[in-house]
């Protein structure tokens, strides 16, 4: 470290390592970026054990609050707290400005992606994207075709996951249209921090998020239908034994809506109804955590319990807004996202502002012979899967797992993408009793009803195993509070 | 509400209520055979398991330490304790969010401490340590209920589940219970007379509410009259019954539909049978039927509930 920091600050980091990865909190050089300043000094003026006893009560409060997700794989219901780290990831005015008029931008035109596609499917026949590609993927709803949604938006919560490269640009890793999660531990994260660290936040003029509830709750009653103006919404769940349960209660209590499941709901002459002790009760919205594929019985998969027969029928007439619309998983296809930057460009007629990382298809025999050669330098991804799972990464695979994907690829082309293994940024995490630096993501929380929100920040994700690449919480994955700082 | 929180609510009450009643009989039998002389151990077992409504699987193998671990610790019985606080968790953790934080932190330390593996063999002082733990936390759970959530229909729903089963299970114990009530002791077997009625009282914690109305002067007629009629005793019959009447009024009163006619009706006689009787026509008559009947209006009410709340017909309920 070079000279002009405190001693304190040099004992902090100790053997601090800093290679070609971008280091969040450090220049190349090793000096303290300017706006992380003021973080490490409070940090090393604390006596040695206070750091510690501040992590065991931050995670205590989440032990006591019950904020837990389920792991599937492993023993039914193994319920684990979400590991928290204490620093809090810093960004800077200038930095979210930028995010955010990317996110914006792609969401915007992502969306009008999945109305033309269900529509007039104009992309398809101007040649943007292989007509193939888009009808061979397993989210497209054929039942969507011809629908009109409410005031055009598809999906009206979204998670983006973005990575910071080496050069500090960030670039969008993937889009999650479907049902994101994780906006909770964003939250509850926050409320610890405050708790944890309250002058330090006081100091920092941290840009709030707490409003997120309150303004997911207005992007709904924006959608409803119309002539519903006092909409009844509902969040559905798939019930208890989801993972996400406990932030489907959260955000339920929070906006004051019922938390429903399937079994709660009953459609009758294309108008959907909640079972109630006062009788049935119309719902104008489902807020909708349940997958497509688990909806409606009579539409979807048959053998689901979990939706409500009918739904999909009432949704058509326009009685009831589901949201988000089913079939929008097209559009974080992992295979179609290589297009997003023309997608972009075709109905924006603007380029990508936030970039795309380097995608292989192995559709196309070129890209293919080029991954197959060289598996052991890539990160190979099944379309279809999130969560991490159905992931080869590459420097981190045994010969044999490689020869299996190789041969998994060749059978089923369509099913997997390939990217460049990405040395993407680390932040300053408290592991045992001194810092050292893991990889991060972040994942902002966009809402789309009358237009565009996004709250600043988001859940930053991080690898809490040294060397690991992967942040997911089914994965061995922690988080920290963001901190989007006010412009000075 | 949703039939389904209404339903949730109701059952995690229930259960909580019976994992108690469990609790506190078995602590009692348990004590009352310390002193073998009175009846012999398999008589008081069965006489137990006939006042927890004759579960099946627990008839006396001669292990009494063994067996009473089966009905606190085995939460694979519906008869046991465990399985009945297991449940009413399952039931809070659905609708986690209709009751307060402080509820589900009582119940959720309450179940951890249940399941805490325990080092030493478990002995019969082990047991009845757990019981205590137990009935304290269950307590415990029910000043949180009603001092941090909100008194509206879910509340009244937890209040009603709570109530019936209480009335129910106060109605079978006195039915097992009144025979032996009334056998005229030998003199020697006076003081065991005496511990059983004494035992009776306990299972409903009733021993020192007795006292404080009747001295501890005990008679089988007045113990009855106790446990059947007293209207301010919180484990009387006539009290949960009241209980029951004030629940169903105040849901009705939350609610925008006019009642049944039959679900008033059906509290109301179950409320005026018990008020306009005392305990003399009671035992003039036919008493085990008296308490049988009661019983049978308690499943009565619990399936007009049933059918009016939470599994109506959806036709009937277009129909309005």
């Amino acid at each position: 470290m070079s000279p002009g920091h405190p001693a304190e600050v040099e004992t902090l980091f100790g053997d601090y390592p800093l290679d070609r990865a971008f280091d969040e909190m450090r220049e190349s050089g090793g000096d303290l970026r300017p706006h992380y300043r003021a973080l490490a000094e409070t940090l090393a003026r604390l006596p040695q054990d206070e750091l510690l006893r501040r992590k065991q009560s931050a995670e205590l409060s989440f032990l006591t609050q019950g904020i837990t997700f389920t792991v599937y794989g492993r023993e039914e219901g193994t319920e684990r707290i979400f590991p928290y780290d204490l620093l809090p990831r810093l960004i800077t005015a200038q930095e979210w400005n930028h995010i955010e008029r990317g996110l914006t931008q792609r969401i915007t035109a992502l969306n009008l992606f999945l109305r033309d596609i269900y529509s007039d499917a104009k992309i398809l026949s101007d040649h943007v994207i292989p007509r193939e590609l888009v009808y061979s993927c397993k989210h497209y709803r054929r039942q969507m075709r011809g629908l009109q949604v409410p005031r055009n938006v598809y999906i009206a919560v979204v998670g983006s996951d973005l990575l910071r490269m080496d050069n500090g640009d960030f670039v969008v890793l993937e889009d999650n249209l479907r049902v994101p999660s994780g906006v909770s531990y964003m939250l509850a994260n926050r409320r610890v921090m405050k708790r944890t660290f309250p002058q330090l936040f006081q100091s920092y003029g941290v840009r709030p998020i707490e409003h997120y509830p309150q303004l997911l709750l207005s992007t709904l009653r924006s959608l409803a239908p119309e002539g519903r103006p006092e909409p009844n919404i509902v969040l559905l769940t798939p019930g208890v034994f989801n993972s996400a349960y406990y932030e489907h209660t959260y955000l339920a209590r929070q906006m004051g809506i019922d938390l429903v499941e399937g079994r709660d709901l009953v459609t009758h002459d294309n108008i959907v109804y909640m079972r109630t002790t006062d009788g049935l009760k119309r719902v104008d919205v489902i807020y909708r955590r349940v997958d497509d594929d688990f909806s409606d019985p009579l539409v979807f998969r048959g053998d689901s319990s979990l939706g409500c027969a009918g739904l999909f029928n009432a949704y058509r007439a326009g009685n009831v807004t589901v949201t988000n619309a089913f079939g929008t998983g097209l559009a974080d296809d992992k295979a179609l996202y290589a297009y997003v930057p023309r997608i972009i460009r075709y109905y924006l007629d603007e380029d990508a502002i936030l970039p795309n990382v380097e995608t292989f298809l192995l559709t196309e025999e070129k890209d293919r012979q080029h991954v197959l050669g060289n598996l052991d330098k890539l990160v190979v991804k099944a379309v279809g899967e999130s969560g991490g799972y159905g992931m080869l990464i590459g420097p981190h695979s045994t010969a044999r797992q490689r020869e299996e994907f190789a041969h998994q690829i060749e059978a089923n082309p369509r099913n997997y993408i390939a990217q460049p293994t990405l040395d993407f940024s680390r932040a300053p995490c408290l592991i045992g009793n001194h810092l050292e630096p893991r990889h991060v993501d972040l994942r902002p929380y966009i809402l789309f009803g009358d237009k565009v929100n996004i709250v600043p920040g988001g859940l930053t994700r991080v690898a809490l195993e040294k060397g690991s690449l992967v942040v997911n919480s089914s994965q061995g994955g922690g988080s920290k509070d963001t901190w989007v700082l006010e412009s000075q | 509400m949703l039939s389904r929180v209404a339903d949730s609510l109701y059952w995690m009450s229930r259960y909580l209520e019976r994992a108690e009643n469990t609790a506190r009989q078995v602590d009692v039998t348990m004590s009352l055979m310390l002193d073998t002389a009175g009846a012999s151990a398999e008589s008081r077992w069965r006489r137990l398991v006939a006042a927890l409504g004759d579960p099946k699987g627990l008839d006396w193998n001669g292990d009494l330490d063994q067996m009473a671990q089966t009905l606190v610790f085995d939460s694979l019985d519906p008869a046991s304790v465990t399985y009945a606080v297991n449940a009413a968790r399952e039931n809070a953790r659905q609708v986690r969010e209709e009751i307060s934080t402080e509820q589900w932190q009582r119940l959720n330390r309450l179940y951890h401490q249940i399941h805490a593996p325990r080092t030493a063999a478990r002995s019969d002082s082990n047991i009845s340590d757990m019981l205590v733990t137990i009935i304290d936390g269950i307590h415990l759970f029910k000043g949180v209920t009603d001092t941090t959530m909100i008194h509206g229909q879910g509340w009244h729903f937890i209040r009603l589940g709570r109530y019936l089963e209480r009335a129910y299970a106060t109605a079978t114990l006195l039915e097992v219970f009144q025979p032996n009530l009334f056998q005229a002791p030998g003199r020697e077997d006076f003081g065991y007379q005496y511990l059983e009625q004494v035992g009776l009282l306990r299972c409903c914690t009733a021993f020192e509410a007795y006292c404080q109305v009747y001295t501890a002067d005990l008679t089988p007629d007045r113990i009855l009259e106790f446990l059947l009629l007293n209207r301010d005793f919180p484990h009387a019959i006539r009290y949960s019954v009241d209980g029951i009447r004030q629940a169903v009024t105040s849901i009705q009163r939350t609610g925008a539909r006019r009642p049944p006619d039959e679900l008033t009706a059906g509290i109301g006689r179950l409320h005026a049978m018990l008020d306009y009787t005392s305990i003399g026509e009671i035992l003039a008559g036919d008493s085990a039927r008296f308490l049988h009947n009661i019983r049978a209006q308690c499943l009565h009410i619990h399936e007009l509930i049933y059918s009016y709340y939470i599994h109506y017909s959806i036709q009937s309920a277009l129909a309005v």
